[in-house]
């Protein structure tokens, strides 16, 4: 034994067994922190990773919902759904990523555009969202892909739905059109279904702003799948709840009678129910083709809309607006009754009135007339020296009350509301005082005096029926409209000056009616683009340069049931150019024989209906890399 | 025991054969849902080897404590000298093959190394003079015992194994009385040096590699991924768990090595928190048994090697466990007696084969008489 330090066996045998206690306390503790960190993840996380492994577990495709239809008010669809065949890829299931889009691209016919789109998808996808490769396909190519199926893992042939427009064009102002949700849309509200394949939102018209009305419940479709996508089997599937119909005022076939009759002019036509506010049509032409946007729109189709004068992308009857012209005269009657002015005052029409030193002249000489022959002839000395003697300001609540300039409570995205000027506005827009000239201008809808063919129509609507008619899209049960505030003596005489217009020697005789015991009243206008220089008159020269035509109307004049208004933009006159439109629309109310007839007559002459005109425009475009020069349909 | 039972039978250790056959049989029915209800391919074999290798295990508690301390040294060199001929084969081969092939299983001499480098620590510990334990006598050789089979594990590379020979010899060493400085010591070295290592001495990507486990979320489908479905599986399992043979995870592939590694997180997503309390605590029983073995045993090999060995099979719980729940990182190393694997049961019926044999040969004291 020796050093300082002396051990025994004993001694060791004491640390031993001190330690191998020490060591089992070390070992019991780490066991507890295990059965601890269990305990943990199983209860207090538990609920956290059931729904985790529910996730692994189960796959969920979403099934986009079908959108409601919009249909008119006599239940003849406007916009339906199509079955529609789709490929789509999922990522996560693809053995050879470049063979497998190839070959697809061959089967499918795509484009180097969408090639490149697909494989930036690819890219950024994750797990089992689908990435789309192409949609609205035949049936010959879907079949293409389907018998390739055993090659191709990870492609998935389906059959989904596409919105559809059986009038085409005809209604892409009125109902809008259906897009895939934009990245701006998304970021908003992160539902996974707005980036499912095949899911569409309205982008504008009605399918945007009642967008939740028509967008319906999706469906689900649940799988279980192994952790290398193998399906094991088919869960309960949850079917999608289409989303709700919608039901127009609108006469469907009478909107796209319009829309056809507008032909190859620029320009609105709007048809209302008189008594009850109904809009029956509202037609705008040119228009995109709502069909073609569902499906994604093409370059070239793109830029052969946008290169066109005629502005195919602008709602005219709501969002255009125009100088009403002689189409006001009726409402300046109503004024003038209103504030005393005898019916039977003769004024005598030398071809102008004079103001000052200056001399507003009048379209003829018409010689002596009183109001009816006034409105009949459109007659501007009679309306500047009645106007002059109540002033405008008396006019201009007559035009308000009658719906011009009026906002109203309509689902579109957008309305314009033109303007109803008096001195007030005057003052306040300009800080200028009214003048008389004004009110000669004003009177006879020149000037600062603007409204949309949207308005003008509910001001045909509210004098044929002497109701304060509301306008309205959706189809449902309403309060009758109360009375104007005019004694009907009044509108008598305003109504018997347009019922001249057509029926007597007026302004618009060759658009008279060819029907039995049904006539029409109306008054034409023609509204000047620019200032009249010379003798020019703004009856010929460029097409932009042209005068607009328009004309207001109401059937029968017995006891009016319709009303409407039709507006050309440059149409050079009311009387040449809106009337006779006028004239077949109403017609087809009565006698749809006649009216196709009619047009049909018409169509031939502009080269076919409007879905053949736009088919050859199409492949006149498809030739030419550079925007051409804009059209003129008059040459 | 009365006389109904044949004395040899009466007289095995039927005390620890009881743990592992709840260990083994709960593993067995474990690895036979998820393999869809099927023996074939795992819990068939499973009993198989254990019934062989408690046989071998029985056999080797019939060897008197002598005979295992005078083939200790024998053995690490044989051992040592397989890792070499297992490295040369490597090389030759130009695979990665570190086994011998015996047919019915696969001798790996970096797996049997473990055992043997406890045997080998507690011979040495055996012979050196109780006095001279706080010198420098008592360390150099056991660097001398871990430097050359941890080298050649290390350029395999397995550095588990590595660590497992060091915690070995480092149990060893704490159990023989070493003095605990040197614990504290080394403990504060790591402490110290860790942080250094992984501040100065890893990229980026490394660190990442080794810190995963604290959130393996942000790497789904990289390393972390394990430890994820892992967590998934015990946690979607609750208190009861989802029922035998009902366990998504593991059926339907989410949770990769469910029957090896990973096989706790199987068993947990099917018997929830119960099953892994009744596995906690069938370990506990075996740790019990192991440690009392050790300290009724009268010679001081015997109570090194049963204390060493215990802790082996310790090390391998331990790892396997802190792995699967979330606390550690990924390391290849199966839970004992539940996973699938002949080579890692080889291991641990050869630790529990000499422990039964220091159970039934408990010696006596140095110096009472010999």
């Amino acid at each position: 034994m020796k050093g300082e330090k002396q051990v025994t066996s004993g001694q060791l045998d004491f640390t031993f067994t001190r330690r191998a206690v020490f060591v089992g306390g070390v070992q019991a503790a780490i066991g507890l922190t295990v059965a601890a960190r269990m305990s943990y993840i199983a209860i207090a996380d538990n609920e956290k990773y059931k729904l985790l492994a529910e996730s692994n577990r189960v796959n969920l495709t979403i099934i986009p919902p079908r959108r409601g239809w919009f249909i008119d008010r006599y239940g003849k669809p406007i916009a339906t759904n199509r079955a529609d065949f789709r490929v789509d890829i999922i990522p996560d299931r693809l053995v050879d990523k470049d063979e497998t889009v190839r070959t697809l691209a061959e089967l499918l016919a795509l484009s180097t555009d969408d090639v490149d789109r697909i494989h930036r998808e690819l890219k950024q996808a994750q797990g089992f969202q689908p990435v789309q490769v192409a949609d609205g396909l035949d049936y010959d190519r879907f079949a293409a892909v389907s018998v390739r199926l055993p090659d191709l893992p990870g492609v998935s042939p389906r059959q989904g739905y596409s919105r559809f427009y059986p009038s085409g064009a005809a209604v892409g102002h009125l109902i809008g059109y259906v897009g895939t949700v934009s990245a701006e849309e998304y970021q908003k509200n992160k539902k996974p279904l707005l980036i499912t394949p095949g899911f569409k939102v309205g982008k504008d018209g009605l399918e945007k702003t009642l967008e939740d009305r028509l967008q319906g419940e999706p469906g689900a479709k649940r799988t279980e799948v192994t952790a290398r996508g193998k399906i094991v089997r088919d869960l309960a599937t949850r079917p999608d709840t289409p989303g709700k119909p919608v039901q127009l005022t609108i006469d469907i076939d009478l909107h796209n009678y319009a829309a056809r009759r507008l032909g190859v002019e620029s320009g609105s036509v709007v048809v209302f129910d008189c008594l009850t506010g109904d809009i029956l049509t509202m037609a705008s032409m040119p228009c995109y083709d709502p069909n073609s946007f569902s499906d994604g729109i093409g370059r070239v189709e793109w830029k052969m809309l946008n290169s066109d004068d005629h502005i195919p992308m602008l709602n005219k009857a709501l969002q255009g607006l125009y100088p009403p012209g002689s189409t006001l005269k009726p409402v300046a009657g109503l004024a003038m009754l209103r504030h005393g002015i005898d019916p039977e005052e003769i004024v005598v029409c030398g071809g102008g009135y004079r103001l000052g030193n200056r001399v507003f002249k009048c379209l003829g000489r018409h010689g002596p007339v009183n109001m009816r022959t006034a409105i009949m002839k459109s007659c501007n000395t009679y309306f500047y020296s009645m106007g002059h003697r109540i002033g405008y300001d008396n006019i201009a609540p007559v035009g308000r009350e009658l719906g011009l300039g009026q906002e109203f409570a309509l689902p579109f995205p957008s309305q314009r509301y033109g303007t109803v000027p008096d001195s007030a506005w005057k003052m306040r827009k300009y800080d200028q005082k009214w003048t008389e000239s004004d009110t000669l201008n004003a009177v006879i809808g020149q000037g600062y005096i603007i409204a949309s063919p949207f308005q003008l129509a509910v001001m045909a609507a509210r004098i044929s029926s002497g109701l304060n008619v509301q306008p309205e899209i959706l189809l449902h049960k309403r309060a009758t409209p109360k009375a104007l505030s005019f004694p009907t003596e009044h509108l008598d005489v305003v109504r018997d000056g347009m019922n001249l217009v057509v029926n007597g020697a007026g302004t618009a005789v060759r658009s008279k009616l060819q029907l039995e015991n049904i006539t029409m009243a109306g008054k034409t206008g023609t509204a000047q683009v620019r200032r009249i220089s010379g003798a020019q008159r703004g009856q010929s020269g460029a097409w932009k340069y042209r005068d607009h035509g328009l004309f207001v109307c109401f059937a029968p004049v017995a006891s009016p049931r319709y009303a409407a208004s039709v507006v050309i933009e440059h149409g050079m006159g009311g009387a040449r150019a809106a009337a006779p439109i006028a004239k077949d629309v109403l017609t087809f109310l009565y006698d749809r024989e006649q009216a196709m007839a009619s047009l049909e007559a018409l169509e031939a002459g502009w080269g076919g209906n409007i879905e053949q005109r736009m088919a050859s425009k199409y492949a006149m475009f498809q030739g030419q890399p550079a925007p051409p020069p804009p059209l003129d349909p008059t040459a | 025991m009365n006389g109904i039972v044949p004395a040899p039978i009466a007289g095995l250790p039927w005390r620890v054969i009881f743990i592992l056959m709840g260990l083994v049989g709960f593993g067995a029915t474990v690895l036979y849902s998820a393999a869809g209800g099927h023996l074939e391919p795992w819990a068939g074999k499973h009993v198989l080897r254990f019934i062989a290798l408690l046989a071998m295990a029985i056999a080797m508690s019939r060897m008197p404590l002598e005979f295992w301390k005078s083939i200790t040294f024998p053995l690490y060199l044989l051992l040592v000298f397989l890792l070499v001929v297992v490295e040369f084969m490597g090389f030759v081969g130009g695979g990665s093959q570190r086994w011998i092939n015996l047919g019915f299983i696969t001798l790996q001499p970096s797996e049997l190394m473990k055992p043997v480098m406890v045997l080998a620590a507690a011979w040495f510990f055996d012979r050196l003079p109780p006095n001279r334990i706080f010198g420098i006598d008592a360390i150099w050789p056991l660097a001398a015992l871990l430097v050359l089979p941890s080298a050649l594990v290390i350029i395999q590379p397995d550095f588990d194994a590595a660590i497992a020979y060091a915690f070995g010899l480092g149990v060893v060493g704490f159990m023989a009385g070493l003095p605990l400085i040197y614990f504290i010591g080394a403990g504060a070295g790591v402490a110290v040096l860790a942080p250094l290592v992984y501040f100065f001495g890893m990229k980026a990507y490394q660190q990442d590699r080794v810190l995963i486990f604290l959130h393996p979320e942000n790497d789904p489908l990289g390393t972390g991924y394990h430890i994820t479905q892992s967590k998934i599986a015990i946690g979607s399992g609750g208190i009861f768990g989802k029922g035998f043979g009902n366990g998504t995870q593991s059926h339907l592939d989410y949770l990769p090595e469910g029957h090896t590694d990973f096989v706790f997180a199987t068993m947990a997503e099917e018997w929830g928190i119960v099953g892994g309390f009744f596995i906690l605590f069938l370990y506990f029983l075996l740790m019990r048994w192991g440690l009392t073995v050790a300290m009724q045993s009268k010679t001081r090999y015997g109570q090194l090697v049963a204390a060493g060995l215990t802790c082996t099979i310790f090390f391998y719980i331990m790892i396997n466990l802190l792995m699967v729940v979330g606390l550690a990182p990924v390391a290849g190393i199966p839970l004992p007696f539940v996973s699938h694997g002949g080579s890692s049961m080889l291991t641990m019926m050869l630790c529990i084969g000499i422990m039964m044999s220091i159970e039934r040969h408990p010696g006596a004291k140095r110096g009472q008489f010999q």
